[in-house]
């Protein structure tokens, strides 16, 4: 093939990749819409136990937030390294990403932990159950993330910056940014939500 | 120290082999089955074929053919279990003696109605749009080819773990929606309802990756020059169908999850207890399970809009029209879900609204028939096998559709609700639309697929039979259901009177099983003479670009891409310029076959079968199993091979030599 036939063949296999991971980003949306109506159903439905003011820690949630909201920053500065073809900047930014998503994860599930200890697991009420589905849901999806960043970052350090990377880490910054989107709605529905009444 | 291996085996024991006759002989006749095919296999050497030809094959058409085949074989399972609830309802039911106890009846009523849905209607769905998609938008191939072969592969291990509960553990016996509180833990503490959710949710998965995949096949692999509104009728209802997939089964998915951690880790989404509510996942699961029935319906819908236009030899009548009726049938099948459950008590304005909503999805639907009527009005009309199974199909759906209506009155709802006039309508939809649409497609396509048509005596034969044996079989289900029989009824007072209607409904059941043994017949015959029924690459006087190429279809479908003009391309070509014999042809790169789609789903059967029999140890390796497969399947390089133009002139040259036989 001609540089100008591959550079065409990669701009078709883009678009293509894309699309079908819009497409998969949409129906993750519609399984966090699902948990999100069944969450709002099942708020009230505490079954004499708590409801979401009495356990809230918000300003953990709020570093949370600005945790998650940062590392996205961070996965936006890879895909700009990338496209400059800067494999060391491409592994700092990563890293940073990283650290921040683990940093994440390890407040909410230390909340978790937490709560369960008290008695306030999954099993308690249906509230709890759909607290606890929501935003595990979430975090999964994290941990899902923090997966595939580890394995792409792995693959650029041993491979290069080839096509089908960059393809990769583009459609990874497509699915981190989705998990922040997720996140500033957990954050207002089942949180701010949750404390404001 | 002594170690209790008994974890290994989680709740499993030989306490969870069939101990009723019934169950026993359905389990022997499976294992005797896959016995029998291995042995096969075995003796004629036969395993490496199987692998490298179709197992692991990427083309779509293999793939397509593996899915119809495995819906074929579910088809005849839950015939047999239609005719059990028959028999026992005909002859049974008033004296309770019948060979059928009534724990039994419910896993048989549970497993017709999850096996005909998933494992035939979607199979056949998704064989056909895997058939004919890629050829009648002119592609090679589809968008994600190594993606395609884990859905159908997943397709396949949900299928098994269906068949699996038959000789380990039980079924289901909470209906084929599972409704809780029944279908938790505390109604339903064995293995049925875990078989039921994993066979689903194994699937499901499958069907849901296949929707994403047949969405940008169609966005980006059209042939140049084919608009949107160039595109054939049957491609544009994929697309609704696909929508609906792509916006209906993440709630599918959400909605069993949720049921499953209701059932393993005790949370209370749908408990009676605790602040869980019910009706919650009654809502959620029709609101996938209203527009699935679209999704099955949408395609059958497209494949007459193709055979009525070439039996009929006019262009389709209001091409435009269908092609917005499509869509508003897609957008509005998620505004109707509630009228599945007037009876829940949410008020008179929710339910006048749904009842209206649903009143108004009849529209475009009414637009799709009066289109296929106005497309054979003032045509030649030739009455072959597929043109038959669309008169069928437009008195049956009519019918359906009517009482359709009805039921869409609340007032009325509240009468019919749950009784047999509601199994006799969802049959009418079911059956006179998608069934005869998949069999009108199957008789349409064959010849495309093998060189030779079946056999036209046999199919009409089959029709009848299947037509005669609906009306019996399912007119007394109206009658019974307005004089209040319910549904799942597996004993009824004698004094009732109802005994002669259900006879009828069993002899028409018997007809229509005469009906799938001239299928049978009529399959096996084609094949062995298939000499004498072979035709040319466009039997029908076909208008789509599937008609264009050889016949049997070369892997990489079509030699060359002429640019698309106009709507019915075909059409549009035979009646320019003939067909022109093409000399120059360029490499053409198809994917290499692969492994993972097979290894995958059989590494998700083992982990879902772990689950149900909470073998957590084994589930967790499983889970492991499955991510690092993802892993390497993501980081496949060298995915394509290239066949050369010269082997791709003497593939068309022997291809195109066959036809002029």
């Amino acid at each position: 093939m001609s540089v100008q036939e591959e550079a065409l063949e990669e701009k078709r296999l883009l678009s293509k990749t894309s699309i079908g991971f819009w497409l998969y980003l949409m129906t993750d949306c519609l399984l966090f819409a699902t948990l999100f109506a069944t969450f709002a159903v099942l708020r009230d439905a505490t079954a004499g136990g708590p409801a979401g003011r009495d356990i809230y820690e918000m300003p953990l949630v709020l570093a949370e937030t600005l945790i998650l909201l940062t590392s996205s920053f961070a996965c936006g500065l890879a895909l700009i390294a990338m496209t400059q073809k800067n494999i060391r900047q491409v592994l700092i930014a990563l890293g940073v990403t990283f650290i921040l998503g683990a940093t994440f994860l390890f407040i909410e599930v230390s909340e978790f932990v937490k709560l369960i200890g008290e008695g306030y697991g999954p099993q308690a009420s249906a509230f709890l159950s759909a607290f606890f589905t929501l935003v595990g849901t979430h975090g999964l999806h994290v941990f899902i993330g923090l997966l595939w960043l580890t394995i792409l970052a792995y693959a650029i350090w041993r491979r290069g910056i080839t096509g089908k990377l960059t393809r990769q880490v583009t459609l990874f910054g497509l699915f981190w940014h989705f998990l922040d989107l997720i996140w500033i709605f957990v954050f207002t529905v089942v949180y701010l939500m949750g404390v404001v009444k | 120290m002594i170690i209790d291996w008994g974890f290994l085996l989680g709740r499993l024991s030989l306490d969870a082999l069939p101990d009723n006759i019934v169950t026993m002989l359905g389990a022997l006749g499976g294992v005797f089955g896959v016995l029998f095919i291995v042995g096969l296999l075995t003796i004629t050497r036969r395993w490496g074929w199987l692998w490298k030809t179709w197992i692991t094959s990427l083309d779509p058409k293999k793939i397509g053919v593996m899915y119809l085949a495995v819906s074929g074989i579910m088809l005849l399972r839950g015939l047999a279990d239609a005719v059990m609830m028959r028999v026992q309802q005909a002859l049974f039911a008033t004296n309770g003696a019948g060979p059928i106890d009534a724990d039994m009846f419910q896993q048989v009523f549970s497993a017709h109605g999850t096996i005909m849905i998933f494992f035939v209607a979607m199979g056949i769905i998704f064989g056909l749009i895997n058939l004919v998609v890629p050829l009648q938008i002119g592609a090679r191939d589809v968008a994600f080819p190594l993606l395609n072969s884990i859905s159908f592969w997943l397709f396949f291990a949900g299928m098994a773990l269906m068949n699996v509960s038959l000789a380990v553990g039980e079924f289901s016996t909470a209906g084929w929606l599972a409704y809780p509180p029944l279908s938790g833990l505390e109604y339903s503490p064995g293995t049925g309802v875990d078989y039921w959710i994993w066979a689903l949710q194994v699937a499901g998965i499958g069907s849901l990756l296949s929707g994403v995949n047949f969405l940008v096949t169609i966005f980006t692999m059209r042939r140049k020059g084919m608009t949107p509104m160039k595109m054939p009728i049957f491609v544009w209802s994929v697309i609704g169908s696909m929508l609906l997939v792509v916006f209906a089964f993440p709630i599918l998915t959400a909605t069993l999850g949720m049921l499953t951690l209701d059932r393993t880790i005790d949370t209370h989404f749908f408990t009676s207890d605790l602040g869980g509510n019910p009706m919650m996942y009654v809502n959620l699961i029709w609101a996938w399970g209203h527009p699935e029935v679209y999704i099955l319906v949408l395609p059958a819908f497209g494949v007459f809009s193709e055979i009525v236009p070439v039996f009929s030899r006019k262009r389709l009548f209001g091409y435009t029209s269908m092609v917005w009726a499509i869509m508003a049938i897609t957008v509005l099948s998620f505004t109707v879900w509630l009228h599945h459950f007037f009876t829940m008590g949410a008020g008179a304005n929710v339910n006048a609204f749904f009842g209206i909503m649903t009143m108004v999805i009849a529209i475009p639907t009414g637009v799709k028939v009066f289109n296929w009527l106005f497309t054979m009005f003032r045509g030649r009309i030739s009455f072959k096998t597929p043109m038959l199974w669309f008169m069928g199909f437009i008195t049956t759906f009519t019918i359906g559709g009517v009482t359709g209506v009805l039921l869409a009155v609340p007032g009325i709802d509240f009468q019919v609700h749950n009784s047999l006039f509601l199994v006799a309508h969802f049959h009418n939809m079911i059956i006179g639309g998608v069934v005869f649409g998949a069999f009108a497609a199957l008789a349409y396509w064959w010849p495309k697929l093998t060189g030779f048509r079946l056999h036209e005596g046999l199919g009409v034969a089959a029709f009848w039979s299947w037509l005669v044996g609906f009306v019996l079989a399912f007119g007394p289900l109206y009658i019974l259901g307005l004089m209040g029989a319910a549904r799942r009824l597996d004993h009824y007072d004698a004094s009732l009177g109802w005994q002669g209607l259900f006879i009828v409904a069993g002899v028409g059941v018997m007809i229509i099983l005469l009906g799938v043994f001239f299928q049978v017949l009529q399959l096996a015959y084609s094949i062995w003479k298939r000499d004498e029924l072979r035709v040319g690459t466009d039997p029908w006087d076909g208008r789509t670009l599937e008609w264009s190429t050889s016949t049997p279809i070369a892997e990489y479908n079509f030699a060359t891409l002429d640019t698309v003009k106009q709507r019915d391309a075909f059409w549009a070509m035979k009646s320019s310029h003939g067909h022109e014999a093409v000399s120059k042809f360029n490499d053409i790169r198809v994917p290499k076959n692969s492994g993972f789609g097979p290894g995958i789903a059989a590494v998700v059967f083992v982990g879902a079968f772990a689950v149900i029999w909470y073998m957590w140890w084994l589930a967790a390796v499983a889970l492991v199993v499955t991510i690092v497969l993802a892993i390497c399947a993501g980081m496949r390089e060298d995915i394509e091979r290239t066949i050369t133009a010269e082997q791709v002139a003497a593939t068309e040259k022997k291809l195109w030599r066959t036809r002029q036989v």
